[in-house]
C-alpha cells in the first residue's frame, strides 16, 4: 500500500485517495479542430517513469494537489498545490 | 505439423518413458530481415504470427518478445472467455473470438482446456436488474446466447453464495452466459507458438525492441538488444506498454496503463463449477482445475506499471468475496500478482494503422485481453498482411477519438475495462 503525504493532512493510507489522472492539461481554445479537441480530452504520455498527476484526498479534507510519481516504482518525489506549476 | 499430438502419441510416448517428446516449438536467432515483424510475443502477438501465416501464407515473421512468450498479461490474467458485450460492433468482434476459442484446440492441436462452465453475473439491487435486462436483451439481439435467472436457479447454479436474507449484499438476480467460461492462459501462448513455428514463425525471446528504424517517414525495422532487424510491416501487440513502444516511434495513444491485480488461493476440492461476476463488489472468481479459487480484482486506479497491485485493492476484493461467500473465509491465499493493461476511455480496443505508415497496433483491450487474442491475432494479421482493416476491426480504430465515435462499453455494459 502507498502512503501519500496530503499537504493539508499529513501521510495518510493510498486507500483514503482518489486519483485525478494526468496534471497540467490545458483546455484547447473553443475553435479547437477535432484533432486538438481529441488530444486534450483522450491522447496521453502514459509515461513509464516519472509523472504529474493530480490526487483528491477523497476520504480526509476532500481538497485536491498534485504529485510527481514514479509509475514503476511508485515513490513520490514532489507534492505542490493544485494551482502551481510543477517544479523542475 | 511433424510432431502431432494424439492419444496414439501419448501411447508411443510412454513406450519411451516419456523422455523423447521434442521441443515444442523453436526459440529461434533473429535473421536480418523479415516480411513482418511482431512486437510482443503475447497471446495476440502470437496470434497474429499463426493467422499471418495460416492465413494470409506469409511465414517470413518474427515474434520478439522482450522477455518470455506468455510472461506478461497472457500469463497473468483470470483464464475468462465470454462475450457479454452490449454494442453489435463488440458483440460481433468477442463472439467471432468466443467461436474461435470453441475449435482452438482442434485448430492448434494442442488442448487449450476450454471450459465453458457459464459466467453468470450478480445483480445487487433494483437498477441492476433492470441494467442486466437490457444487457442480457442487446447480447440476445446481437445473436450472442444470454438467459435473465431468478434466485432459485443461482442458489442451484453457485453453491455457497450468500443469498440469505441477513445477507450483506442482496442477491436480487442475475444474467449466465452459457458458452462462457475459462481456457488456459499458458497453453494459449504455447499453442499459438507452436503452431506457428511449425509454419515457420520466428520466436525471438530475450529481444527488446528499443527503437523502430524509419525511412522517409515509413517504418523499415526495429533496433533491439539483439541488434537491427528489417521489416517492411511491423504490429505491436504489447498491452500494457503500448504508450512505451508509441514513444518510440514518435506517437501518443489514447490509453492508460494500470496494474490490473488478481489472487488464487490454496487447491480446495470442488466448490465452484461457474465463473462468478459481481459489477457491485468488483469481484470475478472460478476454481481452476487444481481447485484453486481464481480471483480478479477490480483496477488500481493509478497509472502504474508495477505488475504487483496495491494491497487496498486486495482487501476490498476479498471483502467482497467473503460478503457474497462466507464460507471461503478460511481459505488461505496463496500468490498474488498483476498484470499491467491498457485502458481506452471507450473500454474497447484499437486494432488497425499507426500514424506511422508500416507500423500497426493491436492495443486498448485493458482488463479483458485473453478473452480477445484470437480475434486479435486474426484482425492484427488481416491488416499486417492486406493493408486493409478486418471488416470486425473496422469501428475500433485510432481515429474514433477525433471523430467522437466511441464505442461506450464502459458505460454501455457497465464492464470495468
Amino acid at each position: 500500500m502507498m502512503t501519500i503525504p496530503c499537504p493539508h493532512c499529513g501521510v495518510r493510507d493510498e486507500n483514503e485517495f482518489q486519483c485525478g489522472g494526468t496534471a497540467h492539461l490545458t483546455r484547447p481554445a473553443l475553435d479547437a479542430s477535432d484533432r486538438e479537441w481529441g488530444e486534450y480530452l483522450y491522447f496521453r504520455d502514459n509515461p513509464k517513469g516519472g509523472h504529474r498527476e493530480r490526487w483528491r484526498h477523497a476520504y480526509g479534507c476532500g481538497r485536491w494537489f498534485n504529485l510527481v510519481r514514479d509509475t514503476v516504482t511508485h515513490e513520490i518525489s514532489a507534492v505542490y498545490p493544485i494551482t502551481e506549476t510543477p517544479p523542475r | 505439423m511433424s510432431n502431432r499430438y494424439s492419444a496414439w502419441a501419448l501411447v508411443r510416448g510412454a513406450f519411451a518413458r516419456h523422455a523423447n517428446w521434442p521441443a515444442a516449438w523453436r526459440d529461434a536467432s533473429p535473421k536480418p530481415a523479415y516480411d513482418v515483424i511482431i512486437v510482443g510475443g503475447g497471446g495476440h502477438g502470437l496470434a497474429a504470427a499463426y493467422y499471418l501465416a495460416k492465413n494470409h501464407g506469409i511465414t517470413n515473421v518474427a515474434v520478439v518478445e522482450r522477455g518470455w512468450i506468455g510472461g506478461g498479461n497472457t500469463g497473468r490474467n483470470t483464464t475468462i472467455i465470454r462475450s457479454n458485450y452490449l454494442y453489435p460492433e463488440s458483440a460481433r468482434l468477442y463472439d467471432f473470438s468466443l467461436r474461435q476459442y470453441e475449435r482452438l484446440s482442434e485448430e492448434l492441436n494442442y488442448n487449450v482446456m476450454v471450459s465453458q462452465r457459464g459466467l453468470v453475473l450478480l445483480a445487487h439491487s433494483r437498477h441492476d436488474l433492470d441494467a442486466m435486462s437490457r444487457w442480457a436483451n442487446a447480447m440476445r439481439m446481437n445473436g450472442v446466447d444470454a438467459e435473465l435467472i431468478g434466485r432459485d436457479e443461482l442458489a442451484s447454479r453457485v453453491p455457497g453464495l450468500d443469498l440469505s436474507p441477513r445477507a450483506r449484499i442482496p442477491v436480487l438476480g442475475g444474467f449466465v452466459q452459457r458458452r462462457a467460461g475459462t481456457a488456459r492462459h499458458d497453453a494459449v501462448a504455447w499453442g499459438y507458438a507452436r503452431a506457428a513455428s511449425a509454419l515457420g514463425v520466428d520466436i525471438l525471446q530475450n529481444c527488446e525492441v528499443r527503437g523502430f528504424v524509419t525511412s522517409d517517414g515509413r517504418v523499415t525495422g526495429v533496433d533491439t538488444n539483439r541488434g537491427r532487424i528489417a521489416a517492411g510491416r511491423i504490429g505491436i501487440a504489447a498491452a500494457g506498454h503500448s504508450s512505451v513502444l508509441a514513444a518510440l516511434a514518435g506517437f501518443r495513444l489514447p490509453v492508460t496503463s494500470y496494474a490490473l491485480q488478481a489472487l488464487v488461493s490454496e487447491p480446495v476440492k470442488p466448490v465452484l463449477d461457474t465463473v462468478v461476476l459481481s459489477p457491485g463488489t468488483g469481484a470475478y472468481l472460478s476454481q481452476s482445475d487444481k481447485g484453486e479459487l481464481v480471483i480478479g480484482a477490480m483496477l488500481d486506479l493509478f497509472p502504474s506499471y508495477a505488475q504487483r497491485g496495491s494491497f487496498a485493492i486486495t482487501q476490498s476484493i476479498l471483502a467482497g468475496v467473503l460478503a457474497m461467500f462466507p464460507a471461503y473465509a478460511r481459505l488461505k491465499m496463496l500468490r498474488q500478482w498483476a498484470g499491467i493493461v491498457d485502458v481506452v476511455h471507450d473500454s474497447s480496443p484499437i486494432i488497425g494503422p499507426t500514424p506511422v505508415p508500416g507500423l500497426y497496433i493491436n492495443c486498448g483491450w485493458g482488463t479483458g485481453g485473453f478473452k480477445g487474442i484470437p480475434v486479435g491475432g486474426w484482425t492484427l494479421a488481416h491488416v499486417l498482411a492486406t493493408g486493409e482493416n478486418h471488416p470486425l476491426a473496422e469501428p475500433f480504430q485510432l481515429d474514433r477519438f477525433t471523430n467522437g465515435r466511441l464505442i461506450d462499453e464502459a458505460a454501455a455494459s457497465g464492464i470495468a475495462h
